[in-house]
């Protein structure tokens, strides 16, 4: 190892180091009719099942919210954990890698040891993503007034001069990127848990409802009821746990374009902070977008998940509306983006869900409908067909791609331990 | 100084007492006269308010007059309203406008966009005609809407003076 290597913005010496050892959620539903608090407790237990750990082993918390959800030490006392560290913070959709940074962080600082990282949300029977309801009638105050005071609050307005730009400065199509819906259908038809499990033609995409153009209704994610929760530890201690450790490689938390709090002054309106992030995640993982079997790029809307993969560079900046449509994102493809369904169909999480796939991706273990065999084991038929498999081949290297906004992004590479 | 109180289409606006840049901003609107903070060190102007220069980090700054005009950056336009005070107004434009001032700079991308709905000339949301009408490159001025006492906003109308493109870039799926 070289002196560069170790320097602090480029932590190398780290990459594999540390590891996500266990998963869990709740069903993905509408009007569950639990608490934040209950359903934290139910995904948080059942990641600990998945991984093998006892209450005495996890003393460390994490989780993200809109103020929304129940604070780290509520849930954790309902556990029977006992806390050394933890920090609930504000936020979104660029929580979830970013979570996972600061959990590398604070075990490497000696704080704590094993780290459970949860989101909770009624994101539909209570404070409602879509931004309908209680939320959309607020006073307007300060720094606000430049925007909801234009009826340019929700998250589909606030992004979608974005979108527009990019068909503007590179012709992408509406078919292109309807594409991103009717693929993660197409995955959530083969996904058990999936909230919507309905495959979607271009047409159907293009024929509903404009709630804001360029989004049409099936260009934008569900909203449902649902906690997750991924466990964080070194990875050494991952040998002694029930399953293959997820070897996290490079993370990118909440990286910025210039001016992130009014992004659109800046740059090229049509590029995102991905465009920023990838020169600290490729770099720090040692590896590139070629290397990388199956991506989790966050798809609040169709749109987000062409932009990122574009950003990240998947492919030539501009050819996003390509890379989304040609193939090589459906299972089958070169490199499956979301394969559980994602945002669009499996469920709204604010971005563990496509963590989660892409441990189990990793794992060689997605819960489909595949058989399980004698080892206790699915037998993947790689038959993607609808209601079939939906396991990568060898999936060895996934990339997950987390957006707040067009100006805000966090990113994971994660190995096959 | 006392902040700013105001309502428009029903809802309510405030700016803090403290938000000197924001009571500024708005009360020059409010005279029809639109001013940008401008960087004493490297005279560049920034948009919305902010404390400091984002370009020199310099706290120093003169309020002066921009010309209001120029052309539609982006948009998105809306048909699904979420806000209650922008229930039975749709379709309507949300305009990312780049002023012809400081285009292109600091940076060869970057730009002053200054949001603002589309309107009439009298201000008023404009109709779902005049929005079909309205694309990327379209040249658009400045009208204001008066909200309150010292607090008007800022709004879009087509620039009946400028030569307008032949047909503006609009969403495809139309």
């Amino acid at each position: 190892m070289t002196t560069s290597e170790i320097d602090a913005t480029s932590p190398k010496h780290l990459a594999g180091k540390y590891a996500i050892v266990g998963v869990g959620e709740t069903t993905y539903t509408r009007g569950g009719g639990r608490t934040t608090r209950a359903m934290a407790t139910t995904a948080i237990s059942n990641a600990m099942a998945d991984a093998g750990l006892a209450a005495e082993d996890v003393d460390g918390m994490l989780s993200y919210s809109g103020g929304d959800s129940t604070p780290s030490p509520f849930v954790a006392g309902d556990l029977g954990i006992r806390l050394n560290f933890y920090m609930d913070v504000f936020g979104g959709g660029s929580s979830t890698e970013a979570l996972v940074g600061i959990a590398m962080g604070v075990i490497e600082a000696g704080m704590c040891k094993t780290v459970a990282i949860f989101r909770s949300m009624n994101g539909y029977s209570q404070v409602r993503i879509g931004g309908t309801g209680a939320r959309s009638a607020v006073p307007v105050k300060g720094d606000e007034i430049h925007n909801r005071a234009y009826g340019w609050q929700s998250a589909g307005q606030m992004f979608a001069p974005t979108f527009m730009r990019h068909m503007y400065d590179y012709g992408t199509t509406p078919e292109q990127v309807a594409m991103v819906k009717v693929v993660h259908s197409e995955h959530a038809s083969n996904n058990p848990k999936a909230y919507y499990k309905k495959r979607y033609t271009v047409d159907e995409v293009l024929s509903s409802r404009i709630i804001c153009k360029p989004l049409h209704l099936l260009d934008c994610c569900v909203e449902t009821d649902n906690a997750t929760c991924i466990i964080v530890t070194r990875s050494e201690r991952a040998r002694d746990l029930r399953q293959r450790p997820a070897l996290i490689r490079s993370v990118a938390g909440r990286c910025c374009k210039p001016r992130s709090d009014m992004h659109y002054q800046s740059g090229p309106i049509s590029t995102v902070a991905g465009h920023y992030a990838k020169d600290i995640l490729w770099p720090n993982a040692g590896l590139g977008p070629d290397d990388v079997d199956v991506t989790g790029a966050y798809d609040a809307f169709t749109f987000t998940t062409m932009l990122q993969l574009e950003d990240y560079g998947f492919c030539k900046k501009g050819e996003g509306g390509i890379y989304v449509s040609d193939g090589t994102t459906r299972l089958g493809g070169k490199r499956p983006n979301n394969t559980s369904g994602g945002h669009l169909c499996e469920g709204y999480t604010h971005g563990i869900n496509m963590v989660i796939e892409n441990v189990r991706q990793l794992r060689h273990d997605v819960d489909d409908s595949c058989p399980i065999g004698s080892d206790g084991k699915r037998q993947h038929t790689y038959d993607y067909r609808e209601g079939g498999c939906r396991q990568v081949k060898d999936a060895e290297v996934s990339a997950n791609l987390g957006w707040a906004n067009p100006g805000t992004g966090s990113a994971m590479i994660m190995m096959r331990g | 100084m006392t902040g700013l109180t105001g309502n428009h289409l029903g809802m309510n606006l405030t700016v803090d007492d403290l938000d000197i840049e924001n009571v500024a901003f708005f009360g020059f609107c409010a005279k029809g006269d639109f001013r940008l903070q401008k960087c004493k060190q490297n005279g560049l102007f920034r948009y919305p308010p902010t404390t400091r220069c984002p370009f020199s980090g310099s706290p120093d700054y003169d309020w002066v007059s921009v010309e209001p005009k120029g052309a539609v950056h982006s948009y998105g336009e809306v048909h699904h309203a979420i806000q209650p005070a922008f229930k039975g107004k749709t379709p309507y434009l949300i305009l990312l406008v780049e002023l012809d001032t400081q285009k292109g700079q600091p940076g060869e991308h970057d730009g002053l966009r200054v949001a603002g709905n589309l309107v009439t000339p009298d201000g008023a949301l404009a109709p779902p005609e005049m929005v079909s009408r309205v694309g990327i490159g379209s040249r658009m001025r400045m009208v204001f809407a008066p909200v309150g006492e010292d607090f008007a906003l800022p709004m879009w109308t087509l620039d009946e003076t400028a030569e307008q493109p032949a047909s503006p870039w609009r969403y495809p799926q139309e």
